[in-house]
């Protein structure tokens, strides 16, 4: 390249660059993504791809999608979820079949890696936008996920 | 003795009238340096905020805006903050040289200040060689981060103390060239003067083509010169720590910092009162109230500082070899060839007048 395509094309890159930062600047009234946390703790939502903590969603029937398979309790690298479960007759077929006690959760010991939701076959968990997890006691931050009562979802293992 | 002190006509008259001359023009000096001194930290303090809230709108973000009316007060409680700390220092450290170090800058920056005429009246100290003594004064500066490096008895420190000496020693010359180019038209060093001359026009349209370059030469050089990023070598966060302060604390630090910021005018000052005409207003619309040319010389000061700060957040810095290339391969040859084609326009009579 010649000494004056050079500059030139110093120039016009630069004011390239000048222009991106300019309309930031005039754009920033609105468009700036600093949340006033404490102020706007009542309007502040979360965006989607935030990872908060695992919850597990129940429907208004109190039942839960979690088939007790375990995938995720052997895809989580550091044991923060253990599955205490049982073997319950099913009253359609009557037979034998897995269903899950407790699904306790550390948040303690959690990285929010999303492991174990990537391996569950069928969405029973996944992310919560709650940011606000600092607790006084350290046993607050361990979760049982599933609801009292719930049960698995009919149909959900088809 | 006297000195041109026009905005201390006032004040002299009235101590002349209790004390002999001489005196009542030491006391009047005083006084002025007095005045200037409050007003410039002061004004140093806004810009430092003044910087953190355009920095933050570049940057999609809010900035400070919480102590006082949209956060108008955090740098004093910032500078309050800095007089209540420890001055600390390393171990043998050259104690003298390391404590004399900040006053080297921030007197560097007060003393040019002197010489801007703020207004026709507003102007403490018109010397004759204006534009000299402020190219002088300004790269004085050096010497303060030079020591200040050396005596920190810290590599870091160090380090970015020599890379300033070499960025001020090759920008210099783009800064004084880039100014005499503009001096071809004036013929005079002396500030009032040059502001006289550019009742006419603006210098950077009397001078057009050969005036707009000088100018992109000296805001480039200027940006240098003031070490701002993208010619943060001396302080390079990322790679020296702090640089050449890195060892100092307190109000030691508030020194340098508020140099910086007062320099950033400095530079802006100069800018505005060589190519746009200081004091005078566009188009002469407000020449009866000569009063508004603070106004206006503080509003072009303010847009190219507001210019600086936009390389500041819009550019990466520099490596030390490309900032040596960008200044001797292309400001200075532009800059020797800018002043052959001012000379041939100023000798040609091609200017431009309004």
């Amino acid at each position: 390249m010649g000494y004056f395509s050079n500059i030139f094309n110093g120039i016009k890159t630069l004011l390239t660059g000048m222009s991106i930062t300019g309309k930031y600047f005039l754009n920033s009234r609105k468009g700036a993504i600093t949340q006033q946390y404490p102020d706007n703790r009542e309007t502040l939502k979360m965006f989607d791809r935030f990872r908060g903590e695992v919850i597990m969603p129940h429907d208004e029937n109190n039942e839960h999608a979690c088939t007790g398979c375990q995938k995720c309790e052997i895809a989580c690298p550091n044991g923060t979820i253990e599955i205490i479960w049982d073997r319950g007759i099913d009253e359609e077929t009557g037979k034998k079949k897995k269903k899950i006690d407790q699904f306790v959760y550390h948040l303690s010991m959690c990285t929010m890696c999303g492991l174990c939701i990537d391996v569950c076959p069928t969405d029973a968990i996944e992310w919560g936008q709650n940011f606000e997890n600092s607790v006084y006691d350290r046993t607050a931050l361990t979760r049982v996920l599933n609801e009292p009562e719930s049960k698995v979802r009919a149909g959900i293992e088809d | 003795m006297r000195i041109p002190l026009s905005i201390t006509d006032n004040i002299q008259e009235w101590l002349v009238s209790m004390m002999s001359e001489s005196a009542a023009s030491y006391v009047a000096m005083i006084i002025v340096a007095l005045i200037y001194l409050g007003i410039f930290a002061i004004a140093g303090l806004f810009l430092v905020l003044i910087e953190r809230r355009v920095a933050a709108w570049f940057q999609l973000r809010i900035g400070p805006n919480r102590v006082g009316f949209q956060g108008l007060l955090q740098t004093m409680a910032d500078a309050l903050k800095l007089v209540s700390k420890e001055l600390t220092g390393t171990d043998r450290a050259d104690k003298f040289l390391y404590n004399l170090a900040p006053y080297f800058v921030i007197i560097s920056a007060l003393m040019a200040l002197g010489v801007m005429p703020f207004t026709k009246e507003f102007q403490a100290f018109d010397i004759n060689i204006g534009i000299f003594f402020l190219i002088a004064i300004s790269s004085i500066g050096v010497i303060g981060i030079l020591l200040g490096g050396w005596a920190s008895n810290n590599k870091f420190a160090l380090i970015g103390a020599m890379r300033s000496g070499v960025q001020t020693i090759s920008y210099e010359l783009s800064v004084g060239l880039s100014l005499l180019t503009m001096i071809l038209l004036t013929g005079s060093l002396q500030l009032s003067e040059i502001v006289e001359v550019q009742k006419g026009g603006w210098l950077i349209v009397q001078g057009h083509i050969p005036a707009i370059i000088a100018f992109m030469i000296y805001m480039i050089a200027g940006t240098a010169e003031t070490n701002r990023a993208p010619f943060d070598m001396v302080e390079a966060e990322s790679e020296l720590g702090a640089g050449f302060h890195t060892e100092y604390s307190g109000m030691k630090f508030a020194y340098f910092f508020l140099a910086e910021f007062i320099n950033m005018f400095l530079i802006a000052a100069i800018a505005a009162t060589v190519f746009f005409g200081a004091w005078l207003s566009p188009f002469g619309i407000t020449e009866s109230i000569p009063w508004l040319g603070v106004f206006w010389f503080l509003a072009k000061t303010l847009v190219l500082v507001f210019l600086m700060m936009w390389f500041r957040w819009t550019f990466p810095r520099l490596r030390v070899d490309q900032l040596l290339t960008l200044e001797w391969k292309y400001l200075l040859p532009i800059n020797l060839v800018n002043i052959v084609i001012m000379a041939f326009i100023v000798w040609q009579k091609l200017i431009i007048q309004i």
